[in-house]
């Protein structure tokens, strides 16, 4: 019987997604499931920039990851999150903020999604325009969390709080690039020379 | 309500980089991870609720035209945060190879049948009290070449969000008393026994339903704590 009164001792561990998780979790009319989450990211009703991010995940010989699997959430273009702890979150907005994407063959993955806006940080300090980032593949025991920033958003990432943590000289590998009209690159290499800054959450 | 995650709550889960699982070699940082404080970022994360399951998706028995070979079982548990309070309206998923150990995913070439009526996908979201129930079939154990001889224990994965970013997880469920725990590298990638412990499911009579199906019981605890001045600050 489970007994409501007894207190966990600790959380359930982390296990590898394993190179079999797309059937699951990224159907994608490849596998006879449906998919919970739309893709792309944006819906009709969000207000602001379309952007489409885009990028390739790499492991520590610099070879693509094809099993890996790429999971973002962000704020509205107001800098809101779809989320109660965001008291300033819009009810009626179909605007979730939350895309997954399985890599493809060559390691690469894209989302169509909307530039997110100001977003407040630690002791009331902005934070300049982001996305939050989880990792999962096979061979990884636990999802690495990292963020994405924006590179024409110079100004907002010189006075970001999370980036002034990061040693100057890894902070570009948290900075996506702009490829062209409203698209951005943003690749992730797990280990090696331009091992991306991963955060201890 | 107002939760807080103590960053020593992840002393539960296993390094980054684990020799004996071959795969982690290339694929884990090298360099130390940044500790960064939980912004409202980290604090949010994505909400699915009911809306975003449908009645059939609980049932892995039920997609297709016929029933899908194998011991039909039954998996349930409640979702809870670290203070043991049941979290509803969270979205369960899994995946699962079938009864023969053969996943349908294109890469696996196993050499053991695929079932027509079996995908091996479900999800489902937690009830008032935090509970999911899904009803499929036990997986097979299956080979794997981490190592000569190397076989996976029988399990089923799992992902969740819970009321955060910072509680996404995801697992593995095992079965009670699995020959193969001593030699499964993931498995053993946690190095805390009791902790270990926690991914193995319990059988329980009472959800084993008479002339249909064994149940299991599988209770899954999220990073997240009530937030009490007194006790361990968010920004350790
Ligand atoms: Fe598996």
């Amino acid at each position: 019987m489970t007994d409501p009164t007894h207190k966990p001792a600790g959380i359930t561990p982390s296990q590898t997604v394993g190179p079999y998780y797309a059937y699951g979790l990224t159907p994608r009319g490849a596998y006879a499931f449906r998919d919970a989450f739309a893709d792309p990211v944006a819906t009709a009703d969000c207000e602001g920039t379309r952007i489409k991010l885009t990028g390739h995940i790499y492991d520590g010989d610099g070879k693509a990851i094809p099993d890996a699997m790429i999971e973002i959430w962000q704020a509205d273009s107001a800098g809101r999150y779809a989320h109660p702890r965001d008291n300033r979150a819009r009810a009626n907005s179909s605007f979730k903020g939350f895309g997954r994407c399985g890599a493809d063959k060559n390691g690469g993955y894209a989302f169509e999604t909307i530039m997110p806006g100001i977003v407040p940080g630690p002791d009331g300090k902005p934070q300049a325009p982001h996305v939050v980032v989880c990792l999962f593949a096979r061979g990884m025991l636990r999802h690495l969390y990292t963020r994405i920033y924006f590179a024409d958003a110079a100004a907002a990432n010189a006075a970001d709080p999370i980036l002034a943590l990061v040693p100057a000289d890894r902070r570009n590998t948290l900075i996506a690039k702009r490829a062209g009209d409203g698209a951005y690159t943003f690749d992730i290499h797990i280990q090696g020379g331009d091992e991306t800054v991963f955060f201890d959450v | 309500m107002s939760l807080i995650y103590p960053r020593s709550s992840n002393a539960a889960h296993p390094a980054y980089d684990f020799a004996d699982y071959r795969s982690t070699g290339k694929r884990h940082p090298q360099k130390p991870l940044i500790i960064m404080p939980h912004t409202l970022s980290e604090l949010t994360g994505p909400v699915y609720g009911h809306d975003a399951v449908r009645d059939n998706e609980f049932d892995l028995t039920m997609q297709h035209k016929a029933e899908p070979l194998g011991e039909r079982i039954i998996v349930t548990g409640r979702v809870l945060d670290e203070d043991g309070r049941p979290q509803p309206n969270t979205l369960v998923e899994i995946w699962q190879a079938n009864s023969a150990g053969r996943y349908i995913h294109v890469v696996d070439q196993h050499p053991a049948p695929l079932d027509p009526n079996f995908t091996g996908a479900g999800r489902a979201v937690t009830n008032a009290d935090g509970r999911y129930r899904f009803v499929t079939i036990k997986p097979g154990a299956y080979p794997w070449g981490n190592h000569p001889n190397a076989w996976r224990p029988n399990h089923i994965h799992f992902s969740l969000f819970g009321p955060s970013f910072l509680s996404r997880i995801v697992t593995q469920m095992y079965f009670p008393g699995d020959p193969l725990f001593a030699f499964d590298p993931i498995f053993n990638s946690v190095p805390d026994a009791k902790a270990r412990d926690r991914m193995v499911c319990r059988f329980d009579l009472d959800v084993t339903k008479p002339d249909w199906a064994l149940g299991y019981q599988f209770d899954i605890v999220l990073r997240g704590r009530n937030a009490t001045p007194t006790e361990e600050p968010h920004d350790d």
